[in-house]
């Protein structure tokens, strides 16, 4: 633990990404993901962005109560 | 770097939604399985007090996808999208939070923060609102318990989020040691005092309502007029044993997805440049 690098905390490892470089793509990766959870978790149920179906519900209702998400 | 780490963090979300999946298609479908006959038969005894009564009864309509679909290729699309969408945000989490969070090994962060990503998203809102197999829950709360499941999943892991940032403030002051025990200390009762506030699924006032004052909306038994039992409840141990697979399947796809990023980010950071043995980040302070 101890035998880290001895300067200050600014001039950390090589490894640390630059946060405003790399917004871009972490930030788009986040949004596609949350999108994945929320079709596969809630869509169709409470709330449905494709209108009154229920195509993806249903497909996925089994994984559905099977990850925790209410259903039914 | 981080476009490298993204695509590993799907990759090892895919192949743990994979793992989910097997173990669900073995374990979980025959539960659900029970669970939908179940129902029908509930439902038939229903339309039979009701016809009896002489009320209305409530036509079924036709299913979209058959059973034979959903249990194998729709759980198994579900659960490996899952997987994926809980790897990439993972793997933006590690990219955010790696040299930021103290000396962890890059190892070490991966561990750290699928076990995150497991209490966070699915244990601590299971423990107020578990998983249910189907032919438990009532239409007409859905809207109700998909608002009040997604606020535990963002009260669970934006406070984990704040934990972290808190113990890493206290770590100087009081030590790791110290500092992680006030920090979880905290965390607990903050969750506990939400789930407190929150209504069970069975409080909520069109159940009250409609059937009475019960802890949840599990299926009780049916009566028929004279007060008899006519229909048994849900079965208490497919209730029971469904819930431990759906913990134990998160369980295992989040350790599949910490275990099995490590090395990879690993090589990701060796060619970026950082000695593979030592801290990512300096905790000099
Ligand atoms: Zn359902």
């Amino acid at each position: 633990m101890s035998s880290t690098l001895s300067t200050p905390r600014a001039a950390a490892t090589p490894v640390v990404l630059s946060l405003p470089r790399a917004i871009l793509w972490l930030a788009s990766a986040a949004f596609a993901a949350v999108a994945l959870y929320y079709f596969v978790g809630v869509d169709q149920g409470a709330t449905s962005v494709f209108g009154n179906d229920a195509h993806i519900h249903e497909f996925v209702h089994d994984a559905r109560h099977f990850l925790g998400f209410p259903c039914h | 770097m981080e476009r490298q780490l993204l695509a590993r963090g799907a990759l090892v979300g895919i192949v743990a939604g994979l793992v989910a999946f097997v173990f669900a298609r073995v374990l979980a479908e025959p539960l659900i399985d029970r669970a939908v006959d179940y129902e029908s038969a509930r439902d038939d005894a229903q339309a039979a007090l009701d016809r009896a009564a002489g009320l209305p009864v409530e036509h079924e309509h036709a299913d979209i996808f058959s059973r034979g679909i959903q249990a194998n290729l729709g759980i198994g699309v579900g659960v490996v999208l899952f997987g994926l969408a809980m790897g990439t945000l993972f793997a933006v989490a590690y990219a955010v939070c790696l040299g930021r969070v103290g000396g962890v090994r890059p190892r070490s962060l991966s561990l750290l923060l699928a076990a995150g990503g497991f209490v966070g998203v699915y244990l601590v809102p299971f423990l107020k609102y578990p998983a249910n197999p189907p032919s438990i829950g009532h239409e007409d709360t859905i809207q109700q318990r998909s608002a009040l499941y997604l606020v535990m999943v963002l009260v669970a892991t934006f406070g984990l989020v704040v934990a972290a940032a808190v113990g890493q403030q206290l770590a100087p002051r009081l030590g790791t040691w110290n500092a992680t025990v006030v920090t979880v200390l905290g965390y607990l009762v903050v969750i506990g005092v939400v789930m407190a506030v929150l209504p069970s699924t069975g409080e909520l006032g069109a159940n009250v309502r409609e059937y009475g004052r019960h802890a949840t909306e599990t299926p009780q038994p049916l009566r028929d007029g004279g007060g008899r039992i006519v229909f048994p409840g849900f079965p208490a141990d497919d209730m029971f044993a469904f819930r431990l697979y759906s913990v134990g399947a998160q369980l295992l796809l989040w350790t599949v997805l910490g275990v099995g990023f490590a090395p990879l980010a690993e090589r990701v950071l060796r060619r970026g440049g950082a000695a593979p043995t030592a801290p990512v980040s300096v905790s000099a302070r």
